[in-house]
């Protein structure tokens, strides 16, 4: 019997994935990886399901890499931190940030290194009042990873995230959210029905026009805005040929609420 | 269904590679329905142009490892495959290749032959030929190194590698990037603007470019100035002077 560090259904449009390592603050190991990456192949191929919520079980969010796994010896050989980046950490950001459906984190509890990093990637991201963001990749001589170093400056602004990549201190939900880092705070009691609204609602949108605005926002990180219009012009182009743009004008036109397929 | 779809659009050829269930290999008879096609748009008069485009996820990857497994040295010394491809290059219309996916191996060099190649954003150039214990065998090695330089041309040859749309513009390998639904699209489009001007200046100015990387840039220079010269005497220089200095459109002839 294989552990089910990942715990994932599908509901009314939405895949729940639940980080299930209480025990261990929901860190990362190996085979939590693997599944999550399963977890990920599924919702990619499955047009059913139209937003992803990401949550964590018990009462932290994730706390990244999971230390134990890495067989850290001080007396040993360096270890080559960059495989498990490249083999999992870096697929997982990318394929999140390919993702054309909404993915939404839900942060319950702590959320530290790539714990952190991975929430603050998601498209939308709710916290709890209790929740906090840790870097501590710098504590430990490391640094932010998972998309860390180039999602946090775009969150946060280059000088809070010098300031938290460097000093590696714990930043309160509420302060992520006054700093506009993250989409809202919740109440504890209220995240995990708030964020599956949330996920319901968006699940019900004209999902590949969402997937398009995703990608153009992605994108425009790096464009400079003569590449941008041009995306826009092209996005603009495919958005207006989808079946939901159609039943949006229908549904307005004949002022009756609009059925979107996703497609 | 056919295994190239041949449609028109105005003065513009479309060909559409159509093996999904072998990912578009580039089987003997492929190419030789792609020379064939060729060699009929180009004695055609109402063609100026001709896109070459493959499917949403692949534009062809590779060529039929069947076939070349079969053939022993004798056989692949008098392979019929480089006679194919030298038909095929032989077009003296502008040829675009329109690639999304993957182009890899003679999927590769068939864009590599094209005058113009655009990309979805998906697009992946390769040439995994080493990965099988063999190399390129129709211009890999040869039409890669002239638009993409050294250093990437031997990266990609000796490791296999692919390389993304990104990077092969930037290499100079593709002129332009889209999203892959509006690749063909944006293709077609491109074609249809070149095959508004003069079907003379568009073969002649082809054939310089092609020379280009045939001769040093002096012999390079004298057979441009000759098929410049060529040009003056043709009524559709004069035509699109005229129409230029009456601000009209032209109306070219291909006299």
């Amino acid at each position: 019997m294989v552990e089910a560090f990942i715990l994932s259904t599908v509901e009314q449009g939405v895949m729940t994935i639940t980080l299930n390592r209480p025990d261990r603050l929901n860190s990362f190991n190996d085979l939590m990886h693997q599944q999550l990456a399963e977890c990920l192949t599924q919702a990619e191929r499955d047009d059913s399901v139209r937003c992803l919520l990401i949550t964590g079980a018990g009462r932290g969010f994730c706390a990244g890499q999971d230390l134990n796994d890495r067989n850290v010896d001080p007396s040993g050989p360096a270890p080559d931190l960059g495989l498990s980046v490249e083999r999992f950490y870096n697929p997982l950001v990318r394929r999140l940030a390919a993702l054309p459906k909404p993915v939404i984190a839900a942060v319950n509890g702590v959320a530290a290194g790539a714990g952190a990093t991975l929430a603050l990637g998601c498209d939308i991201v709710l916290a709890a009042r209790s929740a906090s963001f840790v870097m501590a990749f710098s504590r430990l001589g490391l640094v932010p990873d998972c998309g860390g170093s180039w999602f946090l400056p775009r969150v946060a602004g280059r000088a809070r995230a010098m300031g938290l990549a460097l000093l590696g201190e714990k930043l309160s939900a509420e302060q992520a959210a006054q700093w506009g880092m993250i989409w809202q705070l919740v109440e504890d009691a209220e995240l995990a029905d708030t964020s599956l609204q949330l996920a319901r609602h968006l699940a019900a949108q004209p999902t590949f026009g969402l997937g398009l605005i995703k990608q153009a926002l992605l994108a425009a990180e790096t464009n400079g805005l003569d590449a941008q219009l041009d995306l826009e012009r092209d996005y603009q182009r495919m958005a207006g040929r989808s079946a939901d743009y159609r039943e949006g004008v229908s549904a307005f036109l004949a002022k009756r609420p609009p059925q979107f397929s996703g497609k | 269904m056919s295994e190239l779809l041949i449609s028109r659009h105005g003065r513009v050829l479309h060909l559409a590679l159509n093996r999904p269930q072998a990912r578009n290999a580039l089987n003997n008879a492929l190419l030789t329905q792609l020379a064939e096609a060729l060699e009929a748009a180009a004695a055609d008069p109402e063609v100026s142009a001709c896109v070459i485009s493959g499917g949403q996820r692949f534009f062809a990857a590779g060529a039929d490892l069947n076939e070349m497994a079969e053939k022993d040295l004798p056989a692949t010394f008098d392979d019929i495959r480089p006679r194919l491809w030298a038909r095929i290059d032989a077009f003296p219309k502008p040829l675009i290749a329109a690639v999304n996916g993957y182009a890899l191996g003679a999927g590769c060099e068939l864009a590599l032959l094209c005058d113009l190649v655009v990309a979805g954003d998906n697009a992946r150039f390769g040439v995994p030929e080493i990965t099988l214990g063999i190399m390129p065998g129709a211009g890999g090695t040869q039409r890669l190194i002239r638009c993409v330089g050294k250093a990437l041309a031997s990266r990609m040859v000796l490791s296999g590698e692919a390389i993304d749309a990104r990077r092969a513009q930037q290499a100079g390998l593709v002129s332009d990037i889209y999203p892959p639904a509006l690749t063909d699209e944006y293709a077609l489009k491109l074609a249809a603007t070149i095959a508004r001007h003069s079907p003379l200046a568009l073969r002649a100015a082809k054939q310089a470019l092609r020379q280009s990387q045939e001769v040093g840039l002096q012999a390079g220079l004298q057979q441009e100035r000759q098929l410049f010269t060529l040009l003056s005497a043709t009524e559709d220089r004069r035509e699109g002077i005229d129409a230029f200095l009456q601000k009209r459109t032209p109306q070219f002839k291909g006299r």
